[in-house]
């Protein structure tokens, strides 16, 4: 099956108790959006993080994303909180 | 000529300067920015500082690209530490090297406040009871990064 890695950083992370993860994409890509709301259906836990965290952030193979934007099999996802670098 | 780290030890603050100094006769003036675990007077003892490998240093290349594009910079050195750090340690640096001393001041402006906000790193807090949190996004970085928009 088409799949996408997934990784957590950060607060994310620590409180879903893991940071990577594989799940199922459609062959031909679909959102970011439209991934998560499959993932959030099957993980309460994820979907409940996903709602009490504001601005969380989306990146595509290592490049900040937007929620629109295509994800495809094999890319690598990555959810994180706003950067606080410096 | 750009050079980028993401590292756990510490830096040679005199040799990275040194480095940008001897790029080339043509450098006139070098800009550094050192950033360091604050003390707040509220029992912080350390920072963590956790980063997403291989995304942090495209990033931050990205950044020392565009900065040495923008202002016609000689030298660029970025150096950010991960792990922990305790309070007083150096966290991050910044150098820039260039003919005169506007581009180099302003590329370090740039540079810091572009990486606070656009590479990917996060603090956490250790304090010294115990207790660990996440620092939260402040805006006025935001601010400060959407400014050399």
């Amino acid at each position: 099956m088409a799949s996408v890695t997934i990784l957590y950083f950060a607060s994310l992370r620590e409180q879903l108790g893991r940071e990577r993860e594989t799940a199922a994409v459609a062959a031909e890509g679909e959102s970011v959006t439209s991934l998560l709301s499959a993932l959030r259906a099957q993980d309460s836990a994820l979907n409940d993080l996903f709602e009490r965290t504001p601005r969380i952030r989306v990146a595509i193979n290592q490049a900040l994303a937007s929620f629109q934007d295509t994800v495809r099999p094999g890319d690598e996802l990555a959810f994180f909180p706003p950067m606080t670098g410096g | 000529m750009i050079r980028v780290l993401v590292q756990t030890d510490a830096f040679d603050l005199g040799g990275e300067m040194a480095s940008l100094s001897h790029i080339s006769d043509s450098v006139g003036g070098i800009s550094v920015f050192m950033g360091q675990v604050r003390g707040q007077g509220d029992g912080l003892e350390s920072l963590t500082l956790e980063h997403y490998p291989g995304m942090t240093e495209k990033v931050l290349i990205g950044l020392a690209e565009e900065a040495s594009a923008r202002f016609s910079l000689l030298g660029c050195t970025v150096i950010h530490r991960v792990g922990t750090m305790r309070v007083g340690e150096p966290i991050v640096f910044v150098g820039t090297a260039s003919g005169h001393r506007a581009e180099a001041l302003q590329a370090t402006a740039f540079l810091i406040d572009r990486l606070k906000t656009g590479a990917p790193f996060w603090k956490c807090e250790r304090f010294a009871d115990g207790r660990t949190t996440w620092v939260e996004a402040r805006e006025a970085d935001d601010d400060a990064a959407a400014l050399w928009d």
